[in-house]
């Protein structure tokens, strides 16, 4: 099986290199863009059987770090 | 007073951090990440800067869960020593032992500079060296120095007089111009810029002698 795990910066945290994409993408000329927030996806390849719940501490543990960023999982 | 230095793949200031302590009287041993004991009775343990597994995931993370990491928590739960300089303060974020994150410097560019640092509390073994209303200038060589805690840890970590540093001019756009914080027990210090590169004249300065020696007076005193 496989997860893919969404970690984005939380809402509220500023995004420095979102910012720095927004800008460039007005420069060249793609008006109205009004906020970009840039995040990762890590895509697991897992043993048949591995619970959501493991993904879950993967992510607690290691994946994100939870004082500013949230994550999503998708088990495909 | 007996130190450890960590080195992962990837610490650069190790050596740095080691000459700093020694140069302050301590008795410097280095353990290597894969260790997951100290040497006995280690009073301080010293996390070095550098870019520990390549920054992969993000700074300080794969450090953090490595096997003498564990040992460096379970040594400041009993009590002991920690200090934590650039990479080496990332690495301590990540592991929960100091409040907040590093993340990108608000510029995007890494910076390399002296800079200038408000001494803000005298109250830990790491600043009590210096004299009240210090200002001492340390350099800082950083790509994620940009200190970020949420409104609640801020108040915090300001009502317990745990911000050791603060920034006189703000490089990277860290909340409250923090450069370095303590842990409630104030036996923790994590800092971005580097006291170990500011003791020697051959640095372009020697006030990061303070905090060594400053350390060491306070575990001989103890």
């Amino acid at each position: 099986m496989k997860a893919r795990v969404y970690v984005m910066l939380k809402n509220g945290v500023l995004d420095p290199q979102g910012e720095a994409v927004r800008h460039a993408l007005g420069s060249l000329g793609f008006d109205g863009v009004e906020g970009v927030r840039q995040g990762k996806v890590i895509e697991l390849d897992l043993a048949d059987g591995t619970t959501e719940a493991t993904v879950e501490q993967m992510c607690e543990k290691l994946l994100a770090n939870t004082v500013i960023e949230s994550y999503r999982i998708e088990v495909l | 007073m007996r130190a450890a230095v960590v080195v992962f793949p990837g610490s650069n200031c190790d050596r740095d951090m080691a000459v700093a302590l020694k140069a302050a009287g301590a008795d410097v041993s280095m353990v290597w990440h894969k260790d997951a004991t100290l040497p006995d009775n280690i009073d301080l343990i010293a996390v070095p800067g550098g870019f520990s597994f390549g920054d992969y995931l993000r700074c300080g993370a794969i450090a953090a869960q490595s096997p003498i990491s564990k040992a460096v928590v379970a040594h400041a739960n009993r009590g002991g020593y920690v200090l934590g300089v650039c990479n080496g303060f990332q690495v301590l974020t990540e592991t929960g032992l100091l409040p907040g994150a590093l993340m990108r410097n608000s510029n995007l560019k890494f910076i390399c500079k002296s800079v200038d640092l408000k001494v803000e509390t005298l109250n830990s073994a790491f600043t009590a060296g210096y004299s009240a209303g210090d200002v001492v200038s340390y350099p800082v060589a950083h790509h994620d120095g940009n200190y970020s805690i949420d409104a609640e840890g801020l108040k915090q970590i300001e009502a317990e007089d745990r911000v050791a540093f603060r920034y006189v001019e703000n490089p990277n756009g860290s909340v409250a111009d923090i450069a370095g914080v303590l842990s409630e027990n104030r036996r923790v210090l994590g800092m971005m810029p580097h006291p170990e590169r500011a003791v020697d004249q051959g640095h372009g300065g020697t006030d990061g002698q303070a905090l060594f020696r400053g350390l060491l007076d306070q575990m001989a005193s103890a």
